[in-house]
């Protein structure tokens, strides 16, 4: 008998769509351990998006202090590792996106909690399945503490649906808060009305041979057109030619859209280790021995000088006749 | 500046991964140290450097740590090699380790050395955690700046504010001195890392971390190498245990198209996908 503490992120008085991910490998546990899902949301605006997580979880706990006006590893991980304490959980776990990553492994040495990261699968009640090597073999580990703690990969796991009923929702203190002299000082933020890479559909993602920031403008039209987000490989995020949170692979984001456009881009294998899982992948590369076209399910042979232009015009075509 | 850095040697990524009574066959495998870690003390070196030399700031010290086992003597010395002081090796084999074990053996001689900053990879790239430094920061009750993009120190190095990448941009963080920072990709680019002394106009030439030089490679044969036992650290049974390791099913193959129609006609009407 255990339950489980599923720490959401929320944004506007919403969970974020990558949290229902989370939501869902909880309710998964939930049955396995015999227990409860309990969403944990802390933070500004909780108490805002507690209505809306109550529509996911049967139990809701807010923590909402004027002592944590931002996220910090030091000031979060102490809040969740009480309340798993003291609501009974067996497992602890959270989406794996950045804060993710960042808090769930501190909340599990708080713990002394034996941790699985980014997992795809859970089979029995504490043995879980996860990509390691770049997504080039999957490794079960069996992990023995009494709590464990888990970050989801968001692709992995379908949304949950919501409840029939609305779940409890219950207030707890956020109790000393000490960020330990850490402080957060502000966020460049990188502005976009897209959809976020993980929750996309579709997306459209650019390399090295777009050869300048400028030039993934015309990506960016064709992401526009099928209401994609932008995605890059780490060549063309570290070169500057777009923001680093659009590198998908191995060590950026990894996504399993419906679609996916791989313009101009080799196709190493930490790249592919972030885009693998997708339905169908399109790649348009000039070098037709490119590794990139050993996954794609369409291939075109073409610069993307001349190619994203006609894509772009012969999809608007397919549009009208619609 | 005192900097430790723990390091773990990774199989080359490059190799295929093959299977032997259902865990990953290594017999053979040819082995790099961590690309993270190896960033990590690049990082190190420029926090320490006076940017200008490049030339070292007096009195301070770079430490290199790795649990590994007895033959990964060549990746750890590569480490001393780029310019790392001393290193101190925690023999140990896969088996015996998992995150908590490797963290409570880290903190341990980061009681015992006292370092000022723990710089370290985000993640090993042949397990992809992404968790030891998070769990090395709770465990020793310090802050932590994970995915660091950019760090620079103030001028007394009693503070980093390190540009951390997030979802949806780069946050800025500061955190006091002594806490763990992990490093991402970006931290290797000409002007992420600063300290109290580094000139405005300086960048580092090129990207990626430094090539052991020929004078470096000789330096490090004599440089200080501690060999410890498992052992010595009373670590116990690991909590997190392998039982078995599969090979994704290959994906299905795909086709070349001839020119844009047809790529958009088999899109909506084969894939579906439009
Ligand atoms: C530790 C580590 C982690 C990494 N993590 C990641 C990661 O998470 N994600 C990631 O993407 N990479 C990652 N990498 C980097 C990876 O190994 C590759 O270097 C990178 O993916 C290459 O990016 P690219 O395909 O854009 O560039 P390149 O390999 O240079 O490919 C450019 C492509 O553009 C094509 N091209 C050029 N001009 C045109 C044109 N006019 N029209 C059409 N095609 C054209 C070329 O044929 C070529 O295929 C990592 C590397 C390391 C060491
Ligand atoms: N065996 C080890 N020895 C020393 N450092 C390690 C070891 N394993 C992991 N680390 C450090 O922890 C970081 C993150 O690793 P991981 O959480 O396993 O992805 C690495 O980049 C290393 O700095």
């Amino acid at each position: 008998m255990g339950n489980i503490l599923a720490f959401c992120e929320f944004q506007d008085a919403a969970l974020r769509i990558s949290a229902l991910s989370n939501i869902a490998f909880a309710r998964t546990a939930a049955a396995a351990h015999g227990g409860e899902v309990i969403a944990l949301l802390v933070g500004a605006g909780a108490q805002a998006a507690s209505a809306g997580a109550a529509k996911y979880a049967g139990k809701v706990i807010v923590v909402e202090d004027g002592a944590l006006p931002h996220y910090l590893a030091e000031t979060y991980a102490p809040i969740v590792a009480r309340l798993a304490k003291e609501n009974g959980a067996t497992v602890v776990t959270a989406t794996a996106t950045a804060l993710g990553k960042d808090l769930i492994p501190r909340v599990a040495a708080l713990l002394d909690a034996g941790m699985a990261s980014d997992i795809k699968e859970m089979k029995g009640t504490k043995e879980f399945v996860r990509p390691i090597l770049a997504g080039n073999a999957y490794s079960t580990v069996e992990i023995t503490t009494p709590i464990v703690c888990v970050t989801v990969r968001q692709s992995e796991f379908e949304s949950a649906a919501e409840l029939g009923a609305a779940g409890a929702v219950t207030t707890a203190a956020a109790g000393t808060v000490d960020a330990l002299g850490a402080t957060f000082e502000k966020l460049d933020a990188t502005k976009s009305d897209r959809p976020d890479l993980g929750d996309a559909k579709v997306v459209v993602a650019g390399g090295r041979g777009m050869k300048n920031g400028e030039n993934f403008k015309v990506l960016e039209q064709l992401a526009d057109l099928l209401g994609a987000a932008m995605g890059a490989s780490r060549a063309a995020t570290d070169a500057g030619m777009v923001p680093a949170d659009w590198q998908v692979g191995q060590t950026g984001k990894i996504v399993a859209p419906n679609l996916y456009f791989a313009v101009a881009i080799s196709g190493a294998i930490q790249h592919l280790a972030g885009m693998k899982g997708s339905k169908t992948i399109v790649a348009i590369n000039k070098n037709k021995d490119e590794p990139i076209f050993q996954v794609a399910d369409y291939g075109l042979v073409m610069e993307w000088e001349k190619a994203v232009p006609e894509l772009i015009s012969e999809i608007k075509k397919l549009k009208a006749t619609r | 500046m005192k900097i430790l850095v723990p390091i773990k040697r990774v199989p080359d990524p490059t190799q295929k991964a093959k299977l032997k009574d259902g865990h990953i066959d290594l017999a053979g495998a040819s082995w790099i140290v961590n690309t993270f870690d190896e960033y990590a003390v690049e990082t190190a070196l420029r926090l320490l450097e006076n940017g200008e030399g490049p030339t070292r700031i007096a009195g301070s010290e770079i430490v290199v740590v790795s649990l590994a086992p007895e033959d990964a003597g060549k990746e750890i010395r590569n480490c001393l090699a780029m310019g790392a002081d001393r290193a101190i090796h925690v023999v140990a084999s896969d088996a015996e380790l998992d995150s908590l074990a490797v963290v409570k053996v880290l903190a341990a001689i980061i009681a015992a050395e006292k370092p000022d900053v723990v710089v370290m990879g985000k993640q090993a790239v042949d397990g992809d955690a992404n968790q030891v430094g998070q769990m090395l920061a709770g465990k020793l009750g310090w802050p932590q700046a994970t995915f660091a993009a950019s760090i620079e120190t103030d001028a007394a190095a009693k503070s980093l504010l390190v540009g951390r990448e997030v979802d949806g941009g780069v946050e800025f963080k500061r955190v006091p001195v002594p806490a763990v920072v992990t490093v991402d990709l970006r931290i290797v680019s000409a002007h992420a890392v600063k300290n109290g002394v580094t000139p405005a106009t300086h960048a580092y030439g090129g990207d990626g971390a430094r090539l052991p030089s020929l004078k470096g490679i000789m330096a490090s044969k004599k440089k200080p190498y501690e060999q410890k036992k498992l052992a010595d650290y009373g670590v116990g049974a690991p909590v997190i245990k392998e039982t078995v390791v599969t090979l994704p099913p290959p994906r299905a193959a795909g086709q070349l198209v001839a020119d844009v129609s047809t790529l958009v006609k088999k899109l909506a009407d084969e894939a579906k996908a439009l």
